[in-house]
């Protein structure tokens, strides 16, 4: 079933980013109204991308105050994330990821680990990419946190976001909003001219990123699934800013015919 | 985890106080050591106090044409800093070897210093390890100790230190700033900061309990051109080494003047190669001189049972490391 407050594929009108990745799929003309058609039918996916924003997240119900008799040593922190303001009581011991994922209904970060060792739980504190697992809420006070929630403005995603469903850099999305909060660090990390152990002589500055490099600033970033490679082809980019054909493409109707009578 | 009290104090003088006031107290740097020890409950400590936003942020240059790197800073930020990477890279390249992007804008400078072995027995509470309880033994002796040391090490405690950054400051001959309660401070060198385990293996430092690390002083640049940290580990990425090898050379034409060379994960604390820097000084840069150099620093070595390969790793990444150095231009 489709869920009512979708209208359907042909009455509704694309967002500039659904027109942008259809465009850079090269799914024009009729090949566009079937493949939304078939997108629809199945109620996934693509046409769910503009839904998935800020805007509603942001209309989750806040976490309502915890009995301060239940909390040790319960301290008060304004959590500042994605440009809201959540005053919070915690456990000295609750880490951001548990604040944001238990406590803020923001389960966009994830935990894989839980111990520093997958980056699943990426996000940006003060614009920089940091572990929520090992980060404890009470030393957030004051800090600007960006989760992967925060990323897209209204219904436009950011490049790195676009990138990755063009580019299919995922596949189960697990480890999707580290690394997407984790190469949004990158690309600034490379404006600024950061070096890395697999810079030639660190003593240059290095802003154009080889792939080689792409792939050891990425590290902290697993992926279970193995999506390494469409994950470097999404982020190189939006870094060098040359748009490339993805990696993949839907099969042609000969192609189909051929496999169905091969069977 | 265990529960604690949080303190987040303002200055120093306020952070040495707390410390001294209670019992079972850690200082929080970036976390990314202790909180991990914390949920492992290998750590429990009644009081944190946050000191990684206390004013040691800065690196300054010191007026014997040193820097001083501060305590607080994080470590992906001193390895990219300016004069860092142009008067130190051996520092630079050690320290983007370790752990990840993430994990370096967390961690800070004295944390690092005084992050714990990874030895699995030290992690693992249901194991003898003496580090973690003094008295239960140690595990890794006649088991697990494949990454274990070949140098230095007791029958307490094979334990290796795991960082990256404490290699090239061995290598770079560092001193250590720290802080007391009473206000006085103190300056440590480097090869004396980090200890061997003895009969106190719970002992990593000679730092008294409370005190606290203020800064990290580099002295006057001696190889900002013939450098490399050569690190080996089993995936090409965040991992923690096997062996590495920092090397800092200054030459002349292909004469080596000094050396500042140091080995890590092959014991329990930075390897300094004393004898190595001067048997290279003043020898002609090759190959043969760099494997009989690579001789001479595992002479001493005393593997265990399941680590041997390290002396003939450790001397092929000496060498490779030794090479590069030399070949940089
Ligand atoms: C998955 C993973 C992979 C890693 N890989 C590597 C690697 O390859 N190479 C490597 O070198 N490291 C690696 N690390 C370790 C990392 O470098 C250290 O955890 C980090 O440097 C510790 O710094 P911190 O500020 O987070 O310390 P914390 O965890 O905050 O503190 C560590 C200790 O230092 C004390 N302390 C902190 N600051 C001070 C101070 N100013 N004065 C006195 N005491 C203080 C604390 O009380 C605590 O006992 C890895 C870590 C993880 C989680
Ligand atoms: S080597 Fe040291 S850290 Fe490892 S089990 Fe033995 S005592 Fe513990
Ligand atoms: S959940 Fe934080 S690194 Fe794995
Ligand atoms: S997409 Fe499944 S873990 Fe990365």
């Amino acid at each position: 079933m489709k869920p009512s407050n979708q209208p359907s594929s042909q009455d509704r009108k694309l967002g500039k980013e659904e027109e942008q990745l259809l465009d850079d799929l090269g799914i024009f003309g009729q090949s566009r109204r079937t493949f939304l058609n078939q997108m629809s039918a199945a109620g996934i996916s693509l046409m769910a991308v503009p839904y998935f924003t800020s805007d509603m997240f942001a209309q989750a119900p806040k976490a309502p105050d915890l009995d301060p008799e239940s909390l040790l040593n319960a301290l008060e922190v304004n959590l500042k994330i994605n440009g809201d303001t959540y005053p919070l009581q915690v456990d000295s011991r609750m880490t951001l990821l548990d604040a944001l994922r238990e406590r803020l209904n923001l389960t966009g970060s994830k935990k894989g680990c839980d111990h520093g060792q997958c980056g699943a739980c990426t996000v940006l504190i003060d614009g920089k990419r940091k572990l929520s697992c090992l980060t404890l809420s009470a030393t957030c006070k004051d800090k600007e946190i960006t989760t992967v929630e925060g990323l897209a403005q209204g219904t436009d995603l950011h490049p790195v976001q676009a990138a990755f469903l063009k580019h299919d850099g995922f596949q189960c999305g697990y480890c999707t909003p580290g690394q997407i909060c984790s190469a949004v660090s990158l690309l600034d990390e490379a404006k600024r001219g950061e070096v890395s152990y697999v810079t030639e002589n660190v003593k240059d500055e290095v802003t154009q990123l080889s792939d080689k490099e792409i792939r050891e600033r990425m590290s902290g970033n697993i992926c279970r699934c193995g999506a390494y490679n469409n994950i470097v082809q999404a982020i190189q980019e939006v870094h060098s800013g040359k748009a490339e054909m993805p990696r993949w493409e839907f099969a042609t109707e000969q192609e189909l015919e051929a496999s169905r009578t091969a069977e | 985890m265990r529960p604690f009290q949080f303190h987040c104090p303002s200055s120093a003088a306020e952070a040495l106080q707390k410390h001294s006031r209670d019992q079972k107290t850690h200082y929080l740097g970036g976390g990314t050591n202790l909180i991990d020890l914390m949920k492992e409950d290998v750590e429990r400590p009644d009081h944190l106090i946050e000191v990684a936003d206390l004013p040691f942020k800065e690196i300054t240059q010191t007026a014997n044409g040193g820097l001083m790197l501060g305590a607080t800073l994080n470590n992906n930020k001193t390895a990219n800093h300016r004069l860092v990477r142009k008067n130190f890279p051996l520092l630079t390249m050690a320290m983007l070897s370790a752990a990840t992007e993430q994990i370096r804008n967390m961690a800070t400078n004295g944390g690092n210093l005084l992050q714990r072995t990874r030895c699995p027995y030290y992690f693992e509470t249901s194991m003898p390890c003496n580090k973690r309880e003094p008295g239960s033994g140690c595990g890794a002796l006649n088991g697990a100790n494949s990454k274990s040391a070949i140098f230095g090490w007791s029958e307490s405690c094979v334990a290796t230190h795991p960082s990256d950054m404490c290699v090239a400051l061995a290598a770079l001959n560092a001193k250590v700033h720290v802080e007391q309660a009473d206000g006085s401070s103190r300056v440590i060198p480097f090869t004396e900061f980090h200890r061997l385990p003895g009969d106190q293996p719970e002992k990593d430092t000679n730092l008294e309990t409370g005190e606290l690390i203020t800064g990290i002083e580099l002295p006057k640049s001696e190889f900002p051109d013939h450098y490399y940290y050569y690190k080996v580990r089993e995936r090409s990425s965040y991992a923690f080494a096997l062996v590495s090898a920092a090397v800092g050379l200054q030459m002349q034409g292909n004469t080596i003047i000094k050396a500042g060379l140091a080995l890590g994960k092959v014991a329990h604390k930075p390897w300094k190669l004393e004898n190595v820097e001067r048997f290279l000084e003043g020898k002609e840069a090759s190959l043969s001189t760099f494997e009989a150099a690579a001789e001479l620093a595992f002479e001493d070595a005393q593997p265990l049972s399941k680590n041997e390969y390290k002396i003939e790793l450790g001397k092929k990444t000496l060498v490779q490391a030794l090479v590069r150095a030399a070949a940089r231009s």
